[in-house]
């Protein structure tokens, strides 16, 4: 641990929402990529990753780096019935614009389109708020992700009910529940250890 | 028992009797069921390993669950706390400071610019009184930081990190302590979710 790492000021910090391509800054000294042991590049299940400084602060504590990475794949990209890719992307979107972390929400607004095509609807989410009237289906994610990323808990019987009359499964609505807590899991991490940076 | 029917931590926190409808639905997803559980094994079945103690994990995460009002996590963390060296008292301590400390959120500021008009003030925590000497400084200083993690984590700044590393916390115990908090957010909001499915 250095001071030097603490007192470096971002120069490019995004003052916006925005699915561009933003960079992250750790605030707190990432295992340096050579530095690296067998276990850690172990825990971050895709090696690609070690060139994340994200990935290799997470990966001072490599077995729930491990866990994490490999709940967080099933939970998103898992589509084995349930619910679609493009609205469990919403949800991390949604809950991302809720706790507000813009590199959060950069990332999974980006995906949110790619898998809806449905680039001015998610943009909306991001420059109006989660009260963004959309249309049924998407304002009843919003609404439940936000609900339920609320501290105490305002998730309740009548969103899931909401959903079921928007034609969601249980296992949709499960699949909703897993994304948007997994984005309070994701959120707190990205904001509390380093800042999102304009892309250069 | 075999694997097959045994319950995991979140069904025991959900409440799900094995053989029903949620119980089937839960394991529709057997590597997110699997990795929940392996990511509570990770963070509270692995002793004093990288740093931070069994107490300061259980006593973290009864005060996190108590911040949510989540009564069957507060039940299950509190009883693991007491069982410790001195955990009867830490979890004297921490019920107290967390009735203190509850709030909502999530609130919190933006850096300036077009969002200062959603910037939310709220309260910004840390432990006072006779607490103090019962919590010690590394575990007041962890409960101030889960406070603005689980209220406000878009205040947080590099001053946050500072003061637990002035409190004693290294680099990978920051990390621990603060996938703790993030897995707790998670891991009480699944269980009040799936929990409304069965009913």
């Amino acid at each position: 641990m250095t001071t030097t790492t603490l007192d470096t000021v971002s120069t490019g910090a995004p003052t916006v929402f925005t699915q561009a391509h933003l960079g992250w800054n750790a605030w707190i000294e990432p295992v340096a990529e050579d530095a690296l042991t067998e276990r850690q590049k172990d825990g971050l299940v895709d090696i690609a990753r070690a060139k994340s400084p994200y990935f290799r602060l997470l990966a001072h504590d490599p077995d729930i780096l491990k866990t994490r990475t490999l709940a967080d794949k099933d939970i998103f990209y898992n589509t084995k019935e349930g619910l679609p890719r493009a609205e469990r992307e919403l949800a991390a979107a949604a809950v991302s614009r809720s706790n507000g972390c813009i590199y959060c929400a950069s990332v999974h607004a980006r995906f949110a389109t790619t898998f809806s095509k449905r680039h001015d609807d998610v943009q909306r989410l991001l420059d109006e708020g989660v009260g963004a009237d959309i249309d049924p289906l998407w304002n009843a994610i919003i609404e439940a992700s936000v609900a339920l990323t609320a501290t105490p808990i305002a998730f309740g019987p009548q969103h899931v009910a909401t959903l079921r009359d928007l034609g969601l499964g249980d296992l949709a609505i499960a699949d909703l529940i897993h994304s948007a807590a997994f984005f309070n899991w994701a959120n707190r991490l990205m904001l509390s250890l380093g800042e999102p940076e304009q892309a250069a | 028992m075999t694997i097959e029917t045994t319950p995991d931590v979140l069904d025991t926190l959900v409440g799900v009797v094995p053989g029903t409808g949620l119980d089937r639905l839960r394991r529709e997803r057997p590597v997110t069921r699997l990795n929940i559980q392996a990511s509570y094994e990770a963070l509270f079945a692995v002793g004093d390993q990288g740093g931070v103690s069994q107490s300061e994990r259980l006593a973290l995460a009864l005060f996190v669950t108590l911040l949510h009002g989540d009564v069957s996590g507060a039940a299950h963390y509190g009883v693991l706390l007491k069982e410790q060296p001195g955990g009867l008292a830490l979890a004297e301590a921490i019920a107290g400071q967390a009735q203190a400390a509850r709030t909502a959120g999530p609130y919190g500021a933006y850096p300036a610019g077009p969002l200062s008009v959603e910037d939310v003030a709220g309260p910004i925590f840390s432990v006072e009184g006779a607490d103090k000497d019962v919590l010690g400084q590394r575990l007041a200083a962890l409960l101030a930081h889960a406070h603005l993690l689980v209220f406000h984590p878009r205040d947080a700044q590099p001053a946050a990190l500072a003061a637990l590393q002035a409190a004693g916390w290294s680099t990978p115990e920051i990390v621990t302590v603060s996938q703790i908090v993030a897995f707790l957010s998670f891991q009480i909001r699944a269980a009040h979710g799936l929990r409304l499915l069965s009913a």
